[in-house]
């Protein structure tokens, strides 16, 4: 058994750096390097391109990377595991295993699949099954007909089962981000699938990395002017031991920072209840967490407390949720804020007028009070300038395309000062909402290919 | 004495559809049981008075020397639906550090706490 497994996380989200999993993979020595590219609306993102191609719905990014990896990890032996598949895990595998041919590589590929409950939802609904909005109570049935997606978030089991049988990548679904970083640790030291505190450990390892370098310095408020070399900042890497405790690390020569406040930012980020996070695979305590530095940029985590998960496992599913639009405008001195404010009037008083109807009507200031409300306190007489940002939401698509025609008009026939509108007319956006439901483990049975 | 949250506690934010999370760690450990007491649930709420639709959750973790406060009805819907600039509450952690609290001044010269 190894003494250490290193993981590396090389994307936090579908869209960061392209140069991250390169970096990762040369910059030191790693076993695995882990890619975490969905977020919650990814999903139906990705669903929407297979509908035009039945060979898409996958991250694209994840070609872009295994290139920019391939001869390293060949030579090196380190193991990928993504989330990359989207809605189609087997076309992305093919993809992957087209790539490394073209490079004369020959890569075995794991595929994890099972996740997808979209063909079988009216299924589940007949059966009983409402997928209930964990937010608001509401039955599914209230907007099936509008669905786009629907996947069960899976555990680790079927990532392990794919190295198990030697699998080089491992490409899944709506894995969590979590499984693809404990995965490989319960894989490795042979951590039984109840041994609730070295599981809840890997889980915590892998919310510390899932965000990439947000916890290495990256969107990182403390002593964030001190921060050295962002533009080379280095991306985490879990050092993991077989009795559950681990380091976080970066490679030497990048920047960013690791230390006790910089993780613990990380381990706070989208938190609800510390004493329950639950997973697929186990239920793990934050509250139990404890760290320590170990030395430069590097931080010691222990402690971590477990227990068994629930006989749930949650839903995304994604639903046509209507449309919206945001059109901005620049005010400039003097009496910026008044100016936009005028503006503001005078748009709602036009929407009005011409009788169109939506949802929501949203003005923002921006430059005064968008992001902190009153709590940024009386705005200075003297602001250089001030944004409008006008949005509404409905689920007229026409009067919202109405609506994206009165912004310029402002620019000769409103207030004063006025200026960036250079972009043009705002664009009309099909809103694609959330919907977190849970279902019934035993509904939702994973599967795994290797193919070479 | 006024002391800013700002000077003793820095923060991270994010979101769970409507729900903006934001977890408050004190800057100092020994500062920790100071932004227990002080950092209630209404104290909090009463901060967002007006910028939440819901009510205000409190968990502690004093592993971390973290507070971690769900604020709901945050997020004008959350996710895709929301019309905010700030619809994945990205920023309510620096929004709830404006808060100022008061400390009777024994107290803040025993822990060392800077002045507003």
């Amino acid at each position: 058994m190894k003494q250490v497994v290193r993981v590396a996380a090389g994307q936090g989200f579908w869209g960061d750096w392209l140069e991250a999993p390169r970096r990762q993979v040369e910059g030191g020595p790693v076993d695995y390097l882990m890619l975490d590219y969905l977020a919650e609306v990814t999903m139906s993102i990705l669903q929407k391109q297979k509908e035009r191609d039945p060979k898409m719905g996958y991250a694209r990014d994840f070609l872009g990377a295994i290139e920019s990896v391939l001869p390293a990890i060949v030579e090196r032996g380190v193991r990928v595991i993504a989330n990359a598949g989207g809605v189609n895990p087997v076309s992305c595998a093919q993809a992957v295993k087209q790539l490394a041919a073209s490079h004369g590589a020959t890569v075995k590929i794991g595929v994890v699949t099972g996740d997808d409950l979209l063909p079988r939802l009216d299924d589940l609904i007949a059966r009983g099954h409402v997928l209930a909005n964990m937010d608001t109570g509401e039955s599914l049935t209230s907007v099936r007909d509008r669905v786009l997606s629907a996947n069960a978030y899976i555990g680790s089991t079927p990532i392990v089962e794919a190295l198990s049988r030697g699998a080089q990548v491992v490409v899944t679904g709506r894995s969590t981000d979590t499984a693809l970083t404990m995965a490989p640790l319960r894989y490795e030291f042979g951590w039984a699938s109840d041994d609730w505190d070295k599981l809840a450990a890997g889980i915590v390892a892998g919310h510390i990395i899932e965000c990439g370098a947000q916890c290495s310095g990256g969107n990182c408020l403390i002593g964030w002017r001190d921060i050295p070399d962002l533009a080379n900042v280095g991306y985490p890497i879990v050092n993991a031991h077989a009795d559950g405790t681990f380091e976080i690390s970066k490679h030497p020569g990048t920047g960013g920072r690791i230390s006790v406040p910089t993780v613990t930012e990380q381990l706070v980020y989208e938190m609800g209840d510390p004493h329950s996070y639950i997973t697929p695979d186990v239920v793990a305590d934050f509250t139990t967490i404890q760290l320590e530095p170990a030395g430069p940029d590097r931080v010691r985590l222990f402690g971590i407390g477990g227990r068994p998960p629930t006989d749930k496992l949650k839903v995304s599913i994604a639903y046509r949720a209507g449309f919206k639009a945001v059109g901005t405008l620049v005010y400039a001195w003097p009496d910026a804020l008044e100016k936009a404010q005028l503006a503001d009037r005078v748009l709602r008083e036009r929407l009005d007028r011409l009788g169109l109807r939506f949802d929501k009507i949203m003005t923002e200031f921006v430059g005064a009070s968008a992001t902190h409300g009153t709590l940024a306190g009386a705005p200075n007489a003297d602001l250089p300038e001030v944004q409008l940002r006008f949005g509404v939401r409905g689920n007229d698509r026409a009067a919202v395309e109405r609506f994206t025609r009165e912004i310029a008009p402002l620019v000769l026939n409103g207030p004063p000062s006025v200026t960036g509108f250079a972009g043009g007319r705002p664009k009309v956006e099909e809103i694609v909402a959330y919907w977190p439901a849970l279902i019934d483990k035993t509904e939702v049975t994973t599967g795994v290919e290797v193919i070479a | 004495m006024k002391v800013r949250l700002v000077d003793i506690a820095h923060a991270r934010s994010g979101d769970k559809g409507d729900t903006a999370n934001v977890g408050v760690i004190a800057l100092d450990r020994k500062w920790y049981p100071l932004l227990a007491r002080e950092l209630t649930e209404r104290r909090v709420a009463d901060h967002f008075r007006g910028a939440i639709t819901g009510n205000v959750q409190r968990y502690e973790l004093p592993n971390l020397g973290a507070l971690n406060f769900l604020l709901h009805g945050a997020l004008d819907g959350g996710g895709t639906l929301s019309l905010k600039t700030d619809a994945q509450g990205k920023v309510f952690s620096t929004a709830l550090l404006r808060m100022v609290i008061d400390v009777p001044d024994e107290e803040a010269r025993t822990l060392g706490l800077p002045a507003a």
